[in-house]
């Protein structure tokens, strides 16, 4: 990639072979390759679990249909979800990470170069595996089968017993190796964050995207492994004859539940706080002004970093478990809602008194703020957990889940492409394709997901190939439906946009938006080893300062 | 804009001499002891979840024997590895080699007994990790440290062997106390292990 | 302007619901949580009405606040090159924004805590009728075990009379993965678990028959694992429960049948009281006839669908664990006619 240094030039005079161009590609160990590989493969399972997604919505239109099997339509919800979680959000996120924590740190590279390649392509390694299964699962008919028992692969249904054959296993094992893959890239941006900031920058004076994926990352170490450690304990009740949740030998299948939530509560937390970065780092620009309240977006991040390792079982309160359970945990899911609802406040706080700049980047940042407050809200009803004994394992919970995921975190990601796509390819996204790609999502995700919370109210389970007429979720679910379809044209407007713009894009040049952070310090893209001399801070906004040394952020922190 | 160079204070640290961050492999051993931490947590949970669920078999009662001289063993050697870091931090080598060679023997040991408890419990007890509740839960939670215990033999081999061909010396002071952080973290967990199976879960 | 249009849209959305909750007859009601008919869920109505209004008024003043400051505080021309005052935050406002929401949280807790305990921990009267619902892939089995009925797939409860309470309690239990027993106007759903009992109860004070299904993804007919559950005015119920308890309707016309039901697999999954037949891995088919659907609720039971249901299982519910016996037409037509005399 040639880029636009003014101080070292790096141009290329001839183009490379594209195997040796291929061969960079695949043995790189520069985080911002990595970061654009996790980028690109994650989208690529984008498309994928959005034709899944597509093919669940079809086959639900109306009722009784018969668009596919039973079998089908389990393993389409099974990979939707699969994929959605674990090979499209986190590595989209990890990606951003990889790409951005060094250069606004002040860093060459991550701290473990290696370790990073590594964990990339077990990640993506455990994502080819999972769709190995369409070929090798050794279906009930003797063809190929994906796993088809849901995400979650409740006990005893991912059993031998109940789920004989190999798909399972692909579940489990594909996730096993992407979940070390995630632990080594934890591992890795701590290290990288505690050990490699450039000097002046002392932990206080980092940019809210490096606190919030230290905190994610400190999550991840701990989430991620209940999650593994089930799994290696569904292997050996699948392979060696185990009983860890075998209910006939004594076993419970509570408990795959608990360890399941234990990972399964602050994972979702995992995949929000690094959007919450992305907010924070772009509707500061756009407002022009320094985000309102930075100690306490911090301290409000860690507190839900412990506070969400204690709510999982707000997953489980129709399990039977005692009124002082249900109780605890409707609590301190209610008292999770605290720290997370006040950042919209400081969000708020940051636009008020500000001179807001409409581009597409803050477009899908007001969109986040309104959905994500929506969200948070159809939470809170969901803690209660009287009410949640009415909502759970309906289409109101895949409608509250899909608003806080699509309408927050894809629309925050959508945010951080329009903004970091030019430092990344030195070129800017097309601005009237990002707003037809805002309009056109933001229409098809209400029509999708507003009206998805009526179906659960009026008693529609989830995880159904179909359903019964007469009980009032045709129309609904037909509207819904539509809305999938409309989502899909704006993704695919998105996905022209990135194309396009990297070859007819404008020019970026170093500082697009007039930012403050020090990855604006440097040519779009940056040259490879980042930093010509490594600088020194004194601030939080170092490049505020630069531009305003009559009234530097340093006088007032 | 090339690098940032920023304003420099009248009051600000010289980044040379004052600007102090934590060694990158202690961070990220760090972070690996709480990931593994993590995972051991919830085999231990259900060790003792299931303890007196068996509805069949073997009971601890009736077969485990407490592993003490194993036991010394294994926590030694994290007295060895200490003193061999500290040998390795003032350059003597061969005490450094000597004490790892030590640690290496006493976690090998650790190992064998290990082996034979197993090999007595499946042979003339008759437990298996698919007898019942219990056997199932011991024989992953002692595996899986004794895996740990394992790849920690192997990378602390590698140093010895790397030591004897002279590549080991004061600079490498800082790896080798990274090691012993997880030769630490492994014994750790053995005294939260035993704890568990030889005197709670009985 | 588009911020109103979402405003517009909700208020939209929100008649919808009203309208969809308006869609339902009296006798054959829906399944719509905010219908109640019972105590526990009216008591989950009556506290859901009340987090609906709170979270509401909160959004409303989240979203004006929004609205505002996106409109009020956009850029103007005449604002370029000029930046607005830098301000860094305010302790007082950021202390009262947090303060708040405790409030909020602490009232919504104890609202909900005394509705936790009011449903969990209610004691059973002496009048209470129970019932032990097991869960299998993909139908529920029921057994009143103080009444001697065993039966499948259609609940018939007594309506409950709020000043001398009649409720059902029932005992849940799965004999293979997990269920999840959900009626939508009458309780909140509990879920059934191997190795695991569970409890709910519920005190139906409409008659009428009210439709569930189960709701923990089972296997591949989760789809399909309905529930009708039909509350019963005293004396219906009462019959209702004499007809159950008398052992199989003996028709020497359907004697052909009987000999094809017992001489192929049937009787290995069937039970039909009084005869030899006593098989518990498939419904009990003593009084099948008394029941409006079969399967779970996935066909009527009408003469074709018994038909084709005994002929191939799979035409109706893909996945069922019942196999296609393979019968010939004639002893088809025999074992029909049989099932159709289990009145």
């Amino acid at each position: 990639m040639a880029s636009d240094a003014i101080t070292v030039p790096v141009g290329q005079t001839e183009a490379r072979p594209w195997v040796d161009e291929l061969h960079q590609w695949l043995t790189t160990v520069d985080h911002k390759r990595l970061g654009i590989l996790y980028i690109v493969s994650s989208l690529l399972f984008l498309a994928v679990g959005g034709v899944e997604a597509l093919i669940i919505r079809i086959q639900l239109m109306h009722s009784h249909n018969n668009f596919v099997s039973p079998e089908v339509f389990n393993q389409m919800f099974t990979m939707h979800g699969t994929t959605m979680i674990f090979f499209v959000a986190m590595p989209v996120l990890f990606g951003f990470a990889n790409y951005l924590v060094p250069l606004m740190i002040g860093a060459r590279d991550m701290a473990f170069p290696r370790l990073n390649a590594f964990s990339f392509w077990l990640s993506f390694l455990g994502g080819l595996l999972l769709y190995f299964s369409f070929v090798g699962g050794s279906g009930l008919y003797g063809a190929g089968s994906a796993p088809d028992v849901g995400w979650w692969s409740y006990a005893p249904l991912g059993a031998r017993a109940f789920s004989p054959g190999h798909s399972s296993d692909y579940w489990t094992l594909a996730l096993l190796v992407s979940g070390f893959g995630s632990i080594g890239t934890a591992i890795n941006i701590i290290a990288t964050i505690l050990c490699l900031r450039c000097p002046g920058m002392k932990l206080s004076r980092m940019p809210l995207l490096v606190w919030m994926n230290l905190v994610m990352a400190g999550m991840v170490l701990l989430a991620i492994t209940p999650l593994s450690a089930a799994q290696i304990m569904l292997l050996i009740d699948r392979y060696l004859g185990g009983h860890f949740f075998d209910t006939q030998a004594g076993g419970s299948a509570v408990l795959w539940m608990h360890f399941f939530w234990i990972f399964g509560h602050p994972e979702v937390y995992i995949l929000i706080i690094p959007c919450f970065a992305f907010m924070s780092e772009i509707i500061p620009v756009f407002s022009r002004k320094p985000i309102f309240g930075y100690p306490v977006m911090v301290a409000a991040t860690v507190c839900i970093a412990f506070v969400s390792m204690s709510v999982w079982a707000h997953h489980m309160f129709t399990i039977g478990m005692n009124s002082y359970a249900n109780s605890f945990f409707t609590i301190t899911t209610m008292v999770v809602g605290i720290p997370t609802g006040i950042k919209i406040f400081n969000w708020i706080g940051t636009m008020w008194g500000g001179r807001i700049q409409f581009k597409t980047a803050m477009l899908f940042s007001i969109g986040f703020l309104f959905q994500f407050l929506i969200a948070g809200l159809t939470g809170i009803m969901l803690a209660a957990s009287p009410f949640d004994w009415q909502l759970s394992l309906s289409y109101f919970v895949v409608a509250h889940f899909h608003y806080v995921i699509v309408g927050g975190i894809l629309f925050a990601l959508f945010g951080a492409f329009y903004y970091w796509y030019p430092k990344m390819t030195g070129r800017m996204l097309s601005e009237s394709l990002g707003k037809w790609h805002f309009w056109l999502f933001l229409i098809g995700f209400h029509m999708t997901f507003d009206v998805m919370h009526i179906p659960g109210i009026l008693g529609m389970p989830r995880r159904i190939y179909t359903y019964e007429p007469g009980r009032g979720w045709d129309t609904l679910n037909l509207i819904v439906s539509i809305g999938a379809f409309i989502q899909a044209i704006a993704i695919l407007v998105f996905l022209a946009n990135l194309i396009i713009s990297y070859f007819k894009g404008v020019r970026a040049g170093n500082d697009p938006w007039d930012a403050w952070t020090l990855e604006w310090s440097m040519s779009s893209p940056p040259p490879a080893y980042n930093f010509a001399t490594v600088p020194t801070v004194e601030s939080r906004r170092p490049l505020w300062d630069l531009k305003h040394p009559e009234d530097p952020d340093s006088r007032y922190e | 804009m090339s690098a940032v160079t920023g304003i420099t204070p009248t009051s600000f640290p010289n980044p040379a001499t004052e600007w102090h961050l934590p060694s990158r492999g202690k961070v990220a051993m760090a972070g690996l002891i709480i990931a593994e931490s993590a995972i051991f947590t919830i085999f231990v949970v259900a060790y003792l979840f299931y303890i007196g669920k068996s509805t069949t078999g073997p009971t601890p009662q009736e077969v485990l024997e407490t592993p003490i001289f194993y036991t010394i063993c294994l926590l030694s050697s994290s007295l060895t590895i200490h003193l061999a870091a500290k040998a390795l931090e003032r350059d003597y080598r061969r005490l450094f080699l000597a004490l790892l060679l030590l640690t290496i023997a006493l976690g090998g040991l650790f190992l064998f007994g290990t082996a034979q408890e197993w090999h007595r419990l499946i042979y003339q007890r008759g437990l298996t990790i698919s007898t019942n509740l219990f056997g199932t839960t011991y024989y992953s939670l002692v595996g899986l440290h004794a895996f740990h215990v394992t790849a920690g033999l192997i990378m602390l081999s590698l140093a010895a062997i790397f030591g004897f061909i002279g590549r080991v010396g004061v600079d490498q002071s800082g790896r080798v106390a990274v090691l012993s952080m997880y030769w630490h973290f492994v014994d750790a967990v053995w005294v939260v292990v035993f704890t568990v199976v030889y005197v709670l879960g009985r | 302007m588009w911020v109103l249009a979402q405003a517009i849209a909700l208020l939209f959305w929100s008649s919808v619901a009203v309208w969809a909750s308006e869609t339902t007859s009296a006798s054959r009601h829906g399944t719509n949580i905010f219908a109640p008919a019972s105590t526990p869920a009216k008591s989950i109505t009556n506290l859901s009405v009340f987090v609906l209004v709170t979270t509401g008024i909160i959004f409303v003043v989240v979203f004006a606040l929004i609205f505002y400051s996106v409109f009020k505080f956009r850029a103007r021309a005449k604002d370029a090159g000029r930046e607005p005052a830098q301000v860094y935050g305010s302790t007082q406002i950021e202390l009262a924004w947090t303060i708040i929401p405790i409030l909020i949280v602490v009232v919504l807790f104890l609202a909900t805590a005394r509705v936790i305990h009011a449903i969990q921990d209610a004691p059973e009267p002496a009048g209470a009728v129970d019932v032990t619902v097991i869960g299998h892939q993909y139908w529920w089995e029921f057994r009143y075990p103080k009444l001697g009925i065993v039966t499948a797939n259609e609940l018939h409860i007594p309506v409950s009379d709020p000043g001398h309470p009649t409720p059902t309690f029932l005992q849940l239990l799965s004999a293979d993965t997990d269920h999840s027993f959900w009626v939508p106007e009458l309780a909140g759903k509990t879920d059934l678990i191997p190795n695991h009992p569970n409890r709910m109860w519920m005190d139906p004070q409409r008659t009428g028959v009210f439709l569930g299904q189960c709701a923990q993804y089972c296997g591949i007919q989760h789809a399909k694992m309905l529930l009708r559950v039909s509350v019963d005015g005293p004396e219906d119920f009462a019959a209702w429960v004499r007809a159950q308890q008398k052992p199989a309707v003996e028709d020497a016309g359907a004697i052909a049948g009987r000999r094809v039901f017992e001489g192929n697999a049937c009787m290995n999954c069937h039970r039909v009281d009084g005869t030899s037949a006593d098989g518990h891995f498939g419904p009990d088919l003593t009084h099948l006839m008394s029941r409006a659907t079969i399967a779970a609720g996935a066909a009527e039971n009408t003469h074709d669908n018994l038909r084709l249901w005994i002929q191939n299982p799979s035409a109706i519910k893909p996945g069922s664990l019942m196999p296609a016996m393979k019968l010939s037409d004639a002893d088809l037509d025999a074992v029909v006619s049989y099932m159709e005399t289990l009145n």
